[in-house]
């Protein structure tokens, strides 16, 4: 635990240093949140939805800033493969079950604070949380979220050599991750054919979950969802350990 | 007692044979060279005896625990310093060893003192709390072996210590190695394709070539077997003047590289003039004549029929190859 705790230190030490890191990955989702939410609120109505849309999008930006954080966090294992940083953590005497393990709750803990700082920002624009426990739900969706994709981040970074297949991972993979889950529109609205593809995205039990724990209201029932993205967490979990027990640094 | 014991060690990257079957035995307390070019395999061996990477076949010991059986206590055994940097710059030269005292369990007291202990060794205790991003070279190379130091091994590797530093940097670097051998009784391997460096450092050398030791001994006995002392003649016309060298009948061993001629004698000076004579009655023009006793370089030369720079030359494809293979 030690080893996974020391991984885990450094990851956070890294991310609380980058500043324009942080700032910059909150671009994208408070640009979505503000032009597509306060864009679309008055001309989209969803049956009952009180909250309107953008009360709508919120849990699914949430979702958005975790997706991208945590897949970034994984695969900054590059940059330490190229930067030799690895050598010196897998030359050491620690299993590579415990690097990987500590590099997967350093990326879960960054994305989950990035998750965070959607939601307070959120607030000031009309979310309201009404329960605790609701809250705790929610929280609960970020960090399975933040888990199984930074092990999805690791499990890329160990069959790639450098950054060149990057672009290539975000514009193939992770954006329709993200624009299949049910983030921006309600999957119950959606041809039977793309209903069945976003039943297939993990990110869509995410999503869901945390629209149920912060709305109280969602259309996949959260236990469902829950069952599922844990499930994908350990899967991804399992396959991240399995492909970065074979890198070369 | 015997510190890294090699048996018929091999490494072959599909068809290339980067390590030939080396055998070799290093005593504790030593401070010992593998010479050669890049691309020779002292890396590799060097993976292989830090259990980074598995040998094709053969046996090796480190500090009495075998590199395929027990994987980790050879890693507790030994420090080890990469070729290439491998150093968070994003974190400072305090948490860098922090991190490292961590991954090798050191209990958290003994780590605090013992780290400030070590960068005051390496002279960066006062640099302590910047980032790595922005120290020099010299001063990244004197973490990285305060670093490899700090969870008390029995044996430091050093890659290529002083690669690209500046001489200066180089000289302070050589004092702390001494220094560690000395004072702290650490056995020091460390390969380094600078003669000079390992005919300063080092109590016994393998010259190593193409993956295999040619030669294996004291610098100064290796000198010894070359004897007496070495002309080196440059000159544009180099074959000629090989050719018409190896007439003359006091030359028993001449031989060509790059653009030059070295001969191997006794009392050199005496025959400087006769070699300018031959010259010039020939009309072969002499870019310079120098006279020095034999270097490392020379017993390179001796033992391979090939100076380190030719070798390094027609080995360049060969590393590529393997840097490749290695990436994966």
């Amino acid at each position: 635990m030690d080893i996974v705790y020391a991984i885990w230190l450094r990851n956070i030490k890294r991310y609380l240093r980058s500043k324009s890191r942080i700032v910059g990955s909150l671009g994208m989702p408070i640009f979505f949140l503000l032009v597509v939410g306060l864009g679309l609120n008055s001309v989209v109505s969803l049956p009952g939805m009180e909250q309107g849309y953008i009360g709508f999008i919120i849990p699914g930006i949430i979702s958005m800033s975790v997706l991208f954080t945590s897949v970034f966090s994984g695969i900054q294992i590059i940059w330490d493969k190229q930067f030799g940083f690895l050598k010196e953590t897998l030359v050491a005497p620690v299993s590579r079950l415990e690097i990987m393990l500590g590099q997967t709750f350093g990326g879960a803990t960054t994305s989950v604070i990035q998750g965070l700082i959607i939601l307070v920002i959120s607030l000031f624009i009309g979310l309201e949380i009404n329960s605790i426990a609701g809250f705790l739900i929610a929280f609960v969706f970020m960090l399975l979220i933040g888990l199984s994709f930074t092990a999805f981040g690791i499990a890329i970074a160990s069959k790639m050599d450098d950054m060149h297949g990057f672009q290539l991972i975000m514009n193939f993979v992770i954006f329709p991750i993200f624009g299949l889950s049910g983030a921006l529109f309600p999957i119950t609205s959606l041809p039977p054919w793309v209903k069945f593809i976003a039943m297939l995205d993990p990110l869509t039990y995410g999503v869901e979950g945390i629209r149920y724990g912060l709305l109280g209201t969602s259309q996949i029932n959260p236990i469902f969802s829950f069952i599922v993205l844990t499930g994908f967490t350990v899967f991804m979990v399992g396959i991240g350990a399995y492909l970065f027990r074979k890198i070369n640094a | 007692m015997i510190a890294i014991q090699i048996e018929n060690l091999t490494k072959t990257f599909n068809k290339l044979i980067a390590v030939d079957n080396i055998s070799l035995s290093i005593n504790s307390g030593e401070v010992f060279g593998l010479l050669g070019p890049n691309g020779a395999g002292k890396t590799t061996t060097i993976a292989m005896l830090s259990t980074t990477l598995k040998p094709t076949s053969g046996h090796a010991s480190v500090n009495g625990f075998d590199i395929l059986k027990n994987e980790d206590d050879v890693r507790k055994s030994i420090g080890i310093v990469f070729q290439d940097q491998s150093l968070d710059e994003e974190l400072t030269a305090y948490e860098n060893m922090d991190f490292h005292g961590r991954l090798y369990r050191v209990p958290k007291k003994v780590r605090q003192t013992k780290i400030i202990e070590l960068l005051k060794l390496v002279e960066l205790d006062l640099k302590k709390d910047l980032l790595v991003k922005t120290f020099s070279g010299g001063m990244r190379r004197r973490l990285e072996i305060a670093r490899g130091l700090l969870h008390e091994p029995k044996i430091l590797f050093l890659d290529e210590p002083t690669l690209g530093l500046d001489p200066q940097t180089r000289n302070s670097l050589w004092e702390y190695i001494q220094k560690l051998n000395t004072e702290k009784g650490i056995t020091i391997i460390l390969t380094t394709h600078y003669m000079d460096e390992a005919d300063r450092l080092c109590g016994r050398v393998a010259i190593i070539d193409k993956g295999k030791i040619v030669a294996l001994d004291t610098p100064e006995k290796l000198k010894e077997e070359i004897g007496g002392e070495v002309i080196t003649i440059k000159s544009p016309e180099r074959d000629r003047l090989y050719s018409k060298l190896n007439e003359l009948p006091w030359v028993n061993r001449a031989e060509h590289h790059d653009d030059s001629v070295t001969i191997n004698l006794e009392n050199a000076e005496k025959h400087v003039v006769d070699i300018v004579n031959l010259a010039s009655s020939n009309g072969i023009a002499i870019g310079s004549i120098s006279v020095h006793k034999p270097t490392l370089e020379d017993v390179f030369l001796h033992f391979t029929g090939k100076t380190m720079r030719e070798e390094e030359f027609s080995t360049k494809d060969k590393m590529r190859m393997i840097h490749k293979m290695m990436g994966r």
